[in-house]
């Protein structure tokens, strides 16, 4: 603001134009952020700064994505000569490709956890609805834009990861076409890492920028982020309001400078993983989803493919896009759980979820197999159709135990299940990246 | 006019769609039958054993001579998520590395979760030469007896 009059000032002094292009940067710092903001909107338990960190991260892997397709070439078998001089010749080449690494990988987790703010503080009622909906898909990109630099380094670990996800396509409506589209037709080719290459590196990475933009701007829109009390902001009452500039600022550096700290010290220690070159003739045993999607992976030892990668999944994400329209819009804003006994609800549902999923986990690998239960009946309906409806009707029995139970409203009930879900996904994530062995046999 | 400019804008989006489709399309026609790519000669009839599997790495098949002569290609490519399955000797099946499939000699689904026995390709006998078209892989739902392919002096 106070910029806007030194312009019309004549910029004759060598220091002047010097300071100008800084200044129009801090301009444009200030002037995405509003000038005062609620004091109770900056308490780091209000938001843990999961926002701004995911910023960051999206910058650091920028700057280091850019640098690495310097030096990166995207043709099978050359690919992965291209990272080993990354790795091995080029000057800070290891820690570069260490930095995008654990970036890329933090990022998964700190979008998820952002997600997961903004939905244990109701933060994506009235206005706030659409920003939700661009959140999710920002979360999508994300992951497809991890999962599609996945393949670039073309070792075997990539090559499997990638062929195994591409194949489960095969399983959905329309699929096989959009798998003929990306792989010639029979494997992971040239063509595909030519697509993931041009997706990871030009498309994504330009959708994500625009959408990043919306999703600023809609905050702004929405009058800043959710806090304690904000469902008052129509009564009399106002909030006490305090300078961006130096309160936000100061915290947004700080969480940034260390965030970075962080990440350049996890790179200096440890090496990103690279595997020998991809061998299309030889699997390795086990072949594993990348980490974000071993849930997924989990969850297909258990049900038919149909189910796990298309029915399920999809459920899912309606149930994550249609929240802020199925609940309660007039409910309170910016708390932490809701209430107390939703919180006490939450913590009970996420406990029995800890319990019963690798209860579920343990009796289908080892005790009931559906497919000799049911030896006449086709794949879809003995290890689809019904465990699913086995699930599904547990989950509900759950719901309304717990609502009545707890005399939960029905946001807090929603909560719950949400508490239970995630909580389920998140142990089968982990069941899927460390407890699978060989031959996807469960081990500890 | 507001219509029809509204129209030139999907016209234009349609354009631009078709564009980008026929960029991307891999181009048809390419892998024509007959081209020498595709074409793997395996070898002569008396060269395989009864009971035998043999492991093309070129064209990422097995050769399978069964009991009683007749010849199969099975791809090597799980039915289940695309992983390449070896060939177990002792235990005369092919198990799937990846989630733990089981073939039997024929390709038949022992042990799922692989929804199909093992794809199949052509094969031709030409003059005692075994031929093997790996330009189009024939999907089956299990092993039949029609699938296997015999020399024409041998006895069923």
């Amino acid at each position: 603001m106070q910029n806007e009059s030194r312009d019309h000032e004549p910029a004759n002094s060598k220091k002047m134009l010097a300071a100008k292009p800084f200044n129009t940067f801090v301009s444009f710092i200030k002037h995405i952020h509003p000038v005062k903001i609620p004091l109770s909107s900056l308490a780091f338990k209000c938001t843990w700064g999961l926002g701004g960190m995911s910023l960051v991260l999206a910058f650091m892997l920028m700057v280091t994505g850019i640098l690495m397709q310097l030096a990166y070439k995207p043709l099978p078998g050359i690919a992965y000569e291209s990272v080993q001089l990354i790795k091995n010749d080029i000057l800070f080449g290891q820690l570069v490709r260490n930095i995008h690494y654990f970036s890329a990988n933090f990022l998964v987790i700190v979008a998820f956890c952002h997600m997961l703010r903004v939905f244990f503080t109701s933060g994506f009622y009235g206005t706030r609805r659409v920003n939700w909906i661009i959140g999710i898909c920002i979360f999508l990109l994300i992951l497809l834009s991890c999962f599609t630099g996945y393949l670039l380094p073309w070792d075997q670990t990539a090559y499997w990861a990638v062929t195994i996800c591409i194949n489960m396509f095969e399983y959905i409506p329309s699929g096989s076409f959009f798998k003929n589209f990306v792989t010639d037709g029979y494997e992971v080719s040239t063509r595909t890492l030519q697509m993931f290459f041009t997706l990871h590196t030009t498309l994504i990475p330009s959708i994500l920028i625009i959408l990043f933009a919306i999703h600023f701007w809609k905050i702004r829109k929405a009058g800043g982020v959710v806090f304690p009390g904000t469902h008052h902001a129509d009564d009399n009452i106002k909030p006490v309001m305090v300078k961006s500039n130096p309160n936000l600022f100061l915290r947004e550096t700080v969480v940034g400078a260390v965030l970075i700290a962080f990440i350049l010290s996890i790179s200096l220690v440890f090496n990103a993983p690279l595997d020998d070159i991809a061998n299309s003739g030889l699997s390795p045993n086990p072949a594993k989803a990348p980490w974000y999607f071993s849930g997924l992976q989990e969850l297909l030892v258990h049900f038919h493919p149909l189910f796990a990668v298309f029915i399920i999944p999809v459920l899912a994400l309606l149930l994550l896009f249609f929240t802020p329209f199925i609940t309660d819009t007039a409910a309170q804003k910016g708390v932490w759980f809701i209430s107390d006994k939703a919180k006490k609800a939450g913590f009970i549902s996420a406990l029995f979820s800890i319990i019963c999923v690798p209860g579920f986990i343990l009796l289908d690998e080892y005790v009931v197999n559906f497919q000799l239960l049911m030896p006449d009946m086709v794949g879809v309906i003995s290890t689809g159709l019904i465990p699913f409806s086995i699930v599904i009707a547990f989950i509900f029995i759950f719901y309304y135990l717990m609502k009545r139970k707890f005399n939960l409203s029905i946001n807090e009930a929603f909560q719950t299940i949400f508490i239970f879900l995630t909580t389920a996904y998140i142990v089968l994530t982990v069941t899927g990246t460390w407890l699978r062995g060989p031959g996807m046999k469960l081990i500890w | 006019m507001k219509i029809l400019w509204t129209g030139l804008g999907f016209i234009a989006i349609a354009e631009f769609i078709a564009l980008c489709v026929s960029f991307l399309n891999p181009k048809k026609g390419k892998t024509v039958s007959g081209n020498s790519d595709n074409i793997i000669e395996a070898g002569t009839i008396d060269s395989f054993q009864p009971e035998s599997v043999t492991a093309f790495v070129r064209g990422k098949f097995y050769l399978v001579c069964l009991k009683d002569g007749g010849f199969l290609a099975l791809s090597s490519k799980c039915t289940h998520l695309g992983c390449s399955v070896p060939w177990n000797e002792e235990e005369k099946k092919f198990i799937c590395p990846c989630h733990a499939s089981q073939f039997d000699m024929t390709g038949k689904v022992l042990s799922s979760p692989a929804p199909r026995a093992l794809d199949i390709y052509k094969i031709k006998i030409v003059n005692m030469n075994i031929i093997v078209d790996i330009s189009r892989i024939i999907k089956r739902a299990g092993f039949a007896k029609e699938q296997v392919i015999y020399p024409e002096n041998v006895k069923r």
